[in-house]
């Protein structure tokens, strides 16, 4: 058996690494365990000839398709959203594309403000001091004043517009609608030890300049100068509990598949909306007999996934390409509820700039553009960089019945159940989809654009996940605490995208990494009482 | 092309199949002399879809089998316009088998150096040069500041401000 740690944090990505660099002023021994593997910067698919293959291969965003080692499986076969994620240190933010817009203050209050849904137990001011550290930890570039935020801190100029916002937002400003350039995890300049972004335009893929802050760049390194333990290739199965009904460390398989006790006196997990349910599940136990921490019964339920509207289209003149990165701008024109439109809550933009040739000609000939045999060529060559468009990221409000179960009979490499995925669209989240895509067609059309296509819900695009432990003060309708810690469990913390009451309709890594500095400042200031 | 790819033996799996591959690449993405462009089934090109179908494999079996059952038998030994006339109503009708078809073959033809030159494209990975971004001209941002704020103010215990 391992020696006893103070604190076991399971998961580094985007929140592990935030709450472990938070938690190292402590001098409390801290360890994190993390199923994957550090990356090679070197081995990015942006450094080889085939960049663009490898996005479909190792670098593919569904672990069904990637299929590493550091991955698990997971059945979503019933959802007609496809789950994304990535597995190693960095997590999600080794493939995310660095766009890192906050919620908004009203996404805190949904039930008081539209009588839906629950609000959070901790309002946008009380996240406002973590929103701006972490921005500050991570590199944001970003432009003062954007009109759909209360002010903020720009903590370095903000990437390019280049043609594809310059275009799209001057036919914003023609229907007069709110368009800004998005906050981004990208440095824009030499930043902590971090170079400056050089358009690699391949941000979904790892970043090979090192210019997108992924938390293997920005928060690991702190955190380990700090003498936070970090051991990789360790996968979690289940938590241990004792008679007082305390977590008392977790079991985790080895790169050799040894099984292993690590021993703790507080469990932080930080394994994502979809892994931190799935860890609870699977520590069901005769005192725990419906998964840990889940006397609400909530565990694994209100997932939400944002579903996402695809609309893009092609100019006569060209664009940006696949050069810089794939986000430029946004809109958060239709973000607020107008019950006018027929739906509660709203969406953003991501407007996008195009791609490399193998995705112009894939997606061509699937959305039937681009013809097999003679015609193939100029076809090519009229929409090849050209196109430019935007996706929709639609507010998910929570329902229990979309939720994460165990698989009962898919399994991973070490014989640790699968999660599995069930999941409906609601008929708020279609009407918003629908406008979504009737709406990015006129933008499209007054910036001059032909050949549109839409796609909603876009498929492969279950990238946010959360609500699946969500935090709350009543123990009956939540899994922790207004401080993350469980309601159940005195001495475990969650800290990932499961505790968010509701969605928002943007991005939530900026927002899961304010909670989880958050938490950890909870935790620093009842070092004394946690666990009264 | 990663050093690891090319080291590997071009893979065999179509054995059986690989004149259905080869006719049916060639059907999608035919030379040009307009454009100056190989097909897709040049011989470097054909040889780096071989061995380059990865995690598509069992995909494009299922594939190329559709489409001999389609074409009843033996694709590539029908005449030309026969061949391009049931590729065309196969593509109709089973569009995610020929989305297979497509994607194993679109990732090999375009990141081929003559084809990359062709249209435009420097043959080289995106870094460690990078690539120039117009930086855009920000007071387009003009009339959007002018607005004001636009998000829904929250005051004390939720209610709106």
């Amino acid at each position: 058996m391992n020696e006893t740690v103070d604190v076991l944090i399971i998961g580094a990505g985007a929140s592990g690494a935030a709450v472990a660099w938070s938690l190292a002023e402590t001098k409390m021994r801290i360890l994190c365990l993390e199923q994957g593997d550090w990356q090679k910067p070197s081995g990015y698919p942006s450094s080889g000839r085939d960049w663009e293959a490898r996005l479909s291969e190792d670098f593919a965003i569904s672990p069904n398709r990637r299929r590493l080692a550091a991955d698990y499986p997971i059945n979503d076969d019933d959802s007609p959203i496809k789950i994304a994620n990535f597995n190693g240190v960095g997590g999600g933010t080794i493939l995310y594309a660095g766009h890192y817009p906050r919620l908004h203050p009203s996404d805190f209050k949904v039930r008081s403000l539209d009588g839906i849904a629950e609000d959070w137990p901790i309002d946008y001011a009380t996240l406002e001091p973590f929103y701006a550290l972490n921005d500050r930890m991570m590199g944001i570039s970003s432009l003062l004043g954007d009109p759909a935020y209360p002010p903020k801190e720009a903590v370095m100029p903000p990437i390019p517009m280049g043609r594809t916002g310059q275009t799209l937002g001057k036919a914003m400003n023609r229907l007069g609608w709110h368009w800004w350039p998005s906050d981004a995890a990208i440095v824009t300049r030499e930043y902590e030890g971090r170079a400056p972004c050089i358009n690699l335009g391949q941000c979904g893929s790892g970043c090979a300049q090192g210019a997108k802050g992924s938390t293997d760049v920005t928060y690991w390194p702190e955190a380990i100068r700090a003498r936070i333990e970090l051991r990789s290739r360790c996968r979690v199965s289940r938590i241990e509990t004792n008679e007082a009904g305390m977590a008392t460390g977790a079991y985790y398989f080895d790169a050799d598949g040894k099984e292993i006790f690590q021993p703790a006196e507080i469990v932080i997990m930080a394994c994502n909306g979809i892994g931190t349910p799935r860890i609870l599940l699977n520590s069901a136990s005769d005192r725990f007999p419906n998964g840990l921490a889940n006397s609400s019964g909530l565990v694994g339920k209100n997932l939400m996934l944002h579903p996402y509207a695809q609309i893009r289209g092609h100019f006569d003149q060209p664009m940006d390409g696949h050069r810089g990165s794939p986000i430029c701008t946004w809109s958060h024109e239709f973000y607020e509820t107008d019950r006018s439109r027929g739906f509660v809550r709203g969406y953003c933009y991501q407007f996008s700039r195009g791609t490399g040739p193998v995705r112009a000609a894939i997606n061509g000939m699937a959305d039937g553009l681009i013809p097999w045999g003679e015609g193939h060529h100029a076809a090519f060559r009229r929409l090849f960089g050209h196109s430019a468009g935007m996706v929709s990221v639609c507010e998910d409000l929570p329902e229990e019945t979309n939720r994460v179960t165990l698989d009962p009979d898919l399994k991973d490499a070490d014989g640790i159940p699968a999660p599995k995925i069930t999941y409906r669209l609601s008929d708020n989240s279609r009407k918003m989809l629908d406008h979504s895509v009737a709406r990015g067609i006129e933008i499209l059309k007054a910036a001059g654009a032909h050949h549109i296509t839409t796609k909603a819900p876009l498929p492969y695009a279950g990238w946010h996940l959360m609500g699946t432990a969500r935090m709350g003060a009543d123990p009956e309708r939540s899994v922790v605490n207004e401080w993350g810690r469980s309601h159940d469990v005195k001495n475990l913390f969650i800290v990932d995208g499961s505790v968010f009451v509701t969605s928002g309709g943007v991005n939530p890594t900026s927002t899961i990494q304010a909670v989880a500095l958050y938490i950890a400042d909870q935790i620093k200031s009842r070092l004394y009482e946690l666990f009264d | 092309m990663t050093a690891l790819e090319k080291n590997q033996p071009a893979e065999e799996p179509f054995e059986d199949a690989r004149q259905t591959l080869l006719a049916i690449v060639g059907h999608m993405i035919p030379a040009s002399t307009e454009f100056g462009l190989p097909g897709a089934d040049d011989p470097a090109i054909y040889a780096d879809i071989l061995r380059s179908v990865g995690r598509d494999k069992p995909l494009l079996s299922k594939a190329l089998d559709a489409v001999e059952a389609w074409a009843g038998g033996r694709l590539a030994t029908l005449p030309r316009d026969q061949q391009a006339a049931l590729l065309a109503e196969f593509r109709s009708a089973e569009p995610e088998l020929a989305g297979v078809l497509e994607a194993v073959t679109a990732r090999c033809y375009y990141r081929d150096d003559r084809v990359m030159a062709a249209i435009g494209v420097e043959g080289r990975p995106p870094f460690p040069l990078g690539y120039e971004v117009e930086e855009g001209d920000w007071s387009l941002l003009d009339p959007v500041r002018a607005r004001g704020p636009i998000y829904r103010a929250v005051g004390e215990g939720g209610q709106r401000s």
